[in-house]
């Protein structure tokens, strides 16, 4: 099933308004989607017998710089029977340090989503709404800092150890 | 010598504030016990820590604690070009490197658009090395199985075939584990002369071995007992999971990337996908995750055999034969998303690229690593087993903690 | 070898130093703690197991802390771990050695640059031995290693109280 299908399929189903458009790359088409939507969408991905996207295969973010000030979360789906595939994107507002940005969990749907959105939330801080248990997983609990992020600043000690090698930068 | 001195500074709550446990003693009903199977420890396969919430001997709940092995492996590849993140790849999935290397090469090769100009001949010997490795890579899994398990001569037998591996990859590329062979476009160094004969002698001798590997432990009274019905995966919590690779095989899903995706040359050959059927015990259990396994490798040596005919038949090797023509200097794909899987030895092993278009140097690098998506199922199967069934079903979910804490 | 080759009679008496022959016996088993954090911890595996063997040396892993003289710190160190690798040393009883494998946890490694949760130096945490170099080092610059150790061991002239006895000693001196 084509992209166009797969969009038609759904949007028949619940609606154009929940999907805000799509970007036809060079080569793996995505459907972007708005961020209060993003569960509804993915239930119905999961739950509809022509479409049946059973496997979650990544949840990725991409920082988009302090400039454009947004972090884009993609969706990898694939489906095991009919064989075929969708990237969701939804893009979110970078927010502050104090109140980070956040977006729904989708660990009701496919439960493989939980360690990854924990990742994300260690990387870069976009907290999850509903998430069971929403905390650090790669990182100390007591480190400062999202990495991942283009503004990132390494921390002096951590410790009493110096975290940069003194001959770099 | 002298600038070397000890800068930490130990203090005792740091251990708590750094990696919390998840249960308090405060809750513990009586007869509980909350048992910490730390990062040090023989059989948690690397630097994994689980804690555990026991009743007297039977486990109520896991959480594994991870990332202690984390060495920012994204944070490296936004600041390198596409051809110098090749070794840190190889790093992610240490003992099944040139696999990591062939989907990461794959993707990027996707990318520039030159995946139909790679010659035939490196297409082979890609898949060729990457088999080898695959089969290296399981004979370490089933080997610290046992160990787990508690039989140590599977072990040395299996290290002592390894190690036949380790050296023909060694003449091939210079290293014996970590080969920063599989280049963008290309390889490294073309086969050295000869090599096609010895690996024939390697798969003719290693065939009997295998027999012998599947009556010494898969069939062994001990070992059944030890894993069959233990740690049983059912196959719709498997795919809700994301597990992909062996685990989601011996659930009975004949699910293959290698298959499906018909990447490189797999479509032109001929080899089958072996299953779980729950033979002794259930479909899903240890035991048939072990046994597909070592299936895999019998259909490993006969990839490995096609390959070898092509190499000396129809892809011959030629005096002007370069496998660096291709690799271009300069990788600067246009700007676009694009995400590659393929299969490596644990499951579906899967790069996230972002590139602007305008630098050699990429965006984002995502690695979608299969290890830890098998792991996340390990409390849901794990709970009202003894502690020593715990420490058979992590061995057979076969974890690397590299590829995990990336 | 400073044993003195000096036989008294024809029956098995040799004359030699009290010093040489309690290194001798630590050097001739050292057992070290497994501690495989990453990629270096097959290549020890490997060095263990029966093409190079270990054990010829006496070398035989021991899973506990208690229980072993050397540590062998093979992989990548990171801050996380930090704390915890500390905590072995200190769980180790003297006289223990430390044999930091691999270039990881000699100075960082490929790491170095631009890794942010990788201390740089596994002598950042604890006192190291023995360096051997490589990424991973073959099992023979392990085996290397080790008989550089069993070197040093066998020039050491510390016939003498642990640290922790000296120390006591000298405060109830103090106080007397």
């Amino acid at each position: 099933m084509t992209f166009d299908q797969i969009r038609i399929i759904l949007t028949e189903k619940i609606g154009a308004e929940f999907v805000s458009g799509e970007d036809k790359g060079e080569l793996q088409p995505q459907l972007n989607v708005h961020a209060d939507s993003l569960r509804k969408v993915c239930s119905e991905l999961l739950s509809n017998s022509d479409l049946y996207f059973d496997f979650l295969s990544s949840i990725t973010a991409v920082d988009n710089g302090t400039s454009v000030n947004t972090f884009d979360l993609l969706y990898h789906l694939y489906s095991i029977p009919y064989n075929h595939s969708l990237v969701l994107k939804v893009t979110i507002p970078r927010g502050t340090d104090e109140s980070l940005p956040s977006v729904d969990s989708i660990c009701s749907v496919w439960q493989g989503a939980n360690w990854q959105e924990r990742e994300i939330y260690d990387m870069f801080g976009i907290l999850f709404n509903d998430h069971p248990d929403l905390r650090r997983i790669l990182l100390p609990e007591d480190w400062i800092g999202f990495p991942l992020r283009k503004d990132y600043q390494t921390q002096e000690f951590y410790h009493g150890i110096k975290v940069e090698n003194p001959i770099s930068n | 010598m002298s600038q070397r001195v000890i800068e930490f500074i130990y203090k005792e709550e740091n251990l708590r504030l750094s990696e919390p446990n998840f249960f308090r003693a405060e809750d513990l009903k009586p007869g509980e016990m909350i048992i910490n199977l730390g990062p040090q420890h023989p059989s948690t396969h690397g630097v994994l820590r689980l804690e555990v919430l026991t009743d007297g001997e039977t486990v109520k709940e896991v959480i594994p604690h991870m990332g202690y092995l984390h060495r920012c492996f994204e944070k490296h590849a936004e600041k390198l070009p596409y051809n110098q993140i090749i070794p840190f790849v190889d790093r992610l999935d240490y003992m099944a490197a040139m696999n990591s290397e062939h989907i990461f090469a794959m993707g990027v090769e996707k990318m520039l658009g030159i995946e139909d100009k790679i010659p035939k001949r490196t297409e082979y010997i890609r898949v060729l090395v990457a088999e080898l490795n695959r089969i290296a890579s399981h004979f370490i899994a089933v080997g610290t199985y046992a160990i787990d398990i508690g039989a140590v001569t599977p072990f040395l037998w299996l290290m002592r075939d390894r190690e036949h591996i380790n050296r023909m990859l060694e003449w091939v590329c210079g290293a014996r584990m970590l080969y920063n062979y599989i280049w963008i476009g290309g390889l490294f160094y073309d086969l050295p002369v000869g090599f096609e004969e010895r690996c024939r002698e390697f798969v003719t001798y290693l065939r009997p071995k295998l027999k012998e590997l599947q009556q010494l432990v898969i069939n062994n009274k001990i070992f059944i007992e030890r894993t069959a019905n233990v740690g049983i995966l059912p196959l719709n919590l498997a795919i809700n999971y994301g597990i992909s690779g062996p685990c989601l095989r011996a659930s009975g899903l004949r699910y293959d990337l290698r298959r499906v995706d018909q990447y490189s040359v797999y479509p032109e050959l001929d080899f089958d996908i072996p299953v779980g059927e729950g033979q002794v015990g259930t479909k899903g259990d240890c035991w048939d995750r072990n046994y597909v396994r070592v299936l895999e490798c019998y259909e490993s040596l006969k990839i490995i055999e096609q390959c070898l005919d092509q190499l000396c038949g129809n892809h011959k090797r030629t005096r002007d034969f370069d496998p660096q023509a291709i690799a271009p200097k300069k990788i600067r794909p246009k700007a676009m998303d694009f995400y590659i899987r393929g299969e490596s030895p644990k499951g579906e092993l899967g790069f996230f690229f972002r590139s602007t278009g305008t630098y050699d140097i990429p965006a984002r690098v995502h690695g979608r690593s299969p290890c830890m998506m098998n792991l996340a199922v390990l409390p849901e199967i794990s709970r009202g087993v003894m502690v020593a069934d715990l420490i058979a079903i992590l061995g057979s979910i076969d974890v690397v903690m590299g590829e995990i804490d990336r | 070898m400073n044993l003195s080759q000096a036989k008294t009679g024809s029956g098995g008496i040799v004359l030699t130093k009290l010093d040489d022959v309690v290194n001798w016996a630590r050097l001739s088993s050292l057992w070290p703690m497994g501690f495989g954090i990453a990629c270096c911890a097959i290549e020890m595996m490997g060095a263990y197991a029966s093409g190079y063997d270990l054990d010829r040396f006496g070398v035989f892993p021991r899973p506990s802390p208690r229980q072993s003289d050397v540590m062998i710190v093979a992989g990548t160190v990171t801050f996380k771990m930090a704390d915890r690798i500390r905590r072995l040393y200190e769980q180790m009883p003297e006289p223990r050695y430390v044999i930091s494998m691999g270039s990881c946890s000699n100075c960082g490694g490929p790491y170095w640059e631009h890794g942010y949760h990788v201390v740089k130096g596994v002598d950042k945490i604890i006192p190291v031995d023995i360096y051997v170099p490589g990424c991973p080092p073959r099992p023979e610059a392990l085996i290397g290693g080790f008989l550089k150790l069993q070197e040093k061991i066998r020039n050491e002239q510390n016939l003498s109280a642990p640290k922790a006895i000296q120390n006591l000693l000298n405060q109830k001196q103090a106080s007397s």
